[in-house]
């Protein structure tokens, strides 16, 4: 944490935040006034979560709170204390990329990069809820994600693949059982 | 780390929070999901000295439906949107939320929090309005309950006292023959409405108006209902008072222009959405 902010003279406010992010249990110290997506890039070293507006407009620094989506901007590290995180690091499994990955690579769901961890988290959310999404229940669900370069087509083709690869993955799956 | 600097405590019942109000006075705010407070804090357009988070208080974010329903303040805007317990009693309100902000801010928001913070131009005033809620209030002397009609005095300003928690919001049971509807136009989904409306209606067997009740958003610095427009439904069916009732509404209000819609076209809107909701009312019958 910068310690040559004039306003932010370190004080007796600090304190211990404990979360477990993508299963490993982690802890930094946390003035209340650090934002969690600040505490997660600067205190645990985790820039995959990426900070754009810092106002809750964007959508680049969601996570997922104990399974929910979250942007991490506008909510306070201290508020999270004893969550559970996932993050964009815990997508991909031994550097095989995690299949929502794959289908955004091959169906162009991404250009500069800088949405793709919010669209990722917020992708792997909509497909545990509805695992057959619409366009139009994609478009609504990731209104909250903006993304300046692929004009979202992209995007949109990537989630429905997605949602194909997870669904044979689970059929293979289910016929293994 | 863009807010100010302020101190943190995290209050463990109702009556600790409300006493913590009261000694810090108008430099404390109550935080609960934060997502109309945080940004404002982000752009220093707010920069309270202690946040007193009720977030955690256990009880405070049930739901509970017997014979009147009661929705606790801190909980999140998703729960009550997936609350069968909710969509049963009052289905505008899952409706109208799934306009407020976008997932990732429903998840955290708190359904006390969207109606504390009385912004006019957000939904859920407009909503508790058309329903006629009761706000539940704590403070260090007790409890009270304040009418939805006294509770919003202006943006972003309530009946609330500085030391009182906004704890619960009440509705009384819907009546066996009621319809409601919920519109609004917003240029993106998940912008704020440029205007919003929240109609409910009582009908006798015959489908004629008995009690009306058209509250709208984004048109002044409260949620307002337009009363000319609910009296000159009484004895005719929706279908057949829709449009004189939305043209009453047009008639009637005095909404800001800004950027986003001049006066004259938030004007028209409205009217054409209380018209259109007021159709729609007559296939969302048997409940509200």
């Amino acid at each position: 944490m910068s310690t040559n902010d004039q306003s932010a003279a370190a004080t007796a406010e600090e304190r211990i935040v404990r979360i477990t992010v993508n299963g490993t249990a982690m802890s930094g110290i946390a003035e209340p006034r650090l934002l969690l997506h600040d505490f997660l890039r600067h205190e645990l070293e985790l820039t995959g979560t990426h900070a754009g507006c810092e106002h809750g407009v964007c959508g680049a620094c969601t996570i997922r709170l104990n399974g929910e989506v979250v942007r991490s901007c506008i909510m306070f590290a201290v508020q999270a204390d004893g969550a559970s995180i996932e993050t964009v690091e815990g997508m991909a499994n031994n550097g095989v990329l995690h299949p929502i990955q794959v289908a955004f690579q091959e169906e162009h769901g991404l250009q500069c990069g800088f949405c793709t961890p919010g669209m990722l988290m917020a992708t792997q959310t909509l497909l545990e809820e509805n695992p057959d999404p619409s366009e139009d229940e994609i478009r609504e669900y990731l209104s909250g994600n903006i993304c300046r370069c692929t004009g979202y087509v992209g995007i949109v083709a990537s989630v429905k693949s997605a949602a194909k690869k997870l669904s044979v993955i689970q059929s293979n799956a289910n016929g293994k059982a | 780390m863009k807010p100010a600097a302020f101190k943190y405590v995290r209050a463990a019942t109702v009556p600790e929070a409300a006493s913590l109000l009261a000694e810090y006075g108008d430099e404390a705010k109550v935080l609960a999901g934060g997502q109309s407070l945080i940004p404002m804090m982000s752009m220093r357009l707010a920069r309270p000295e202690v946040l007193v988070d009720i977030a955690r208080i256990p009880g405070l974010n049930e739901i509970e439906a017997n014979g009147v329903l009661t929705i606790g303040a801190t909980t999140t805007q998703s729960a009550v949107i997936r609350s069968d317990v909710v969509s049963a009693f009052a289905p505008i309100i899952g409706v109208a939320l799934g306009h407020v902000g976008h997932v990732g801010n429903r998840s955290r928001g708190t359904f006390g929090g969207t109606v504390a913070h009385a912004d006019p131009a957000s939904e859920m005033p407009a909503v508790l309005l058309a329903l006629d809620a009761e706000i539940i209030a704590t403070g260090p002397s007790g409890q009270r309950t304040i009418a939805v009609e006294d509770f919003f005095v202006t943006t972003f300003e309530t009946a609330l006292a500085d030391d009182e928690v906004l704890t619960s919001i009440r509705l009384l049971a819907p009546t066996g023959n009621a319809c409601w509807s919920f519109n609004e136009v917003a240029r993106r989904h998940g912008d704020y409405a440029l205007v919003g409306v929240a109609a409910t209606a009582e009908l006798d067997g015959a489908g004629k108006v008995t009690k009306a009740r058209i509250a709208l958003s984004g048109v002044s610095d409260t949620p307002v209902r337009v009363k000319e427009a609910e009296e000159s439904l009484i004895g005719k069916t929706l279908s057949d008072g829709a449009k004189v009732a939305g043209e009453i509404v047009s008639s009637s209000i005095d909404p800001p222009g800004d950027f986003h819609a001049t006066k004259q076209y938030r004007i028209e809107v409205a009217g054409a959405i209380v018209t259109r909701a007021l159709n729609e009312m007559a296939d969302q019958k048997g409940t509200r």
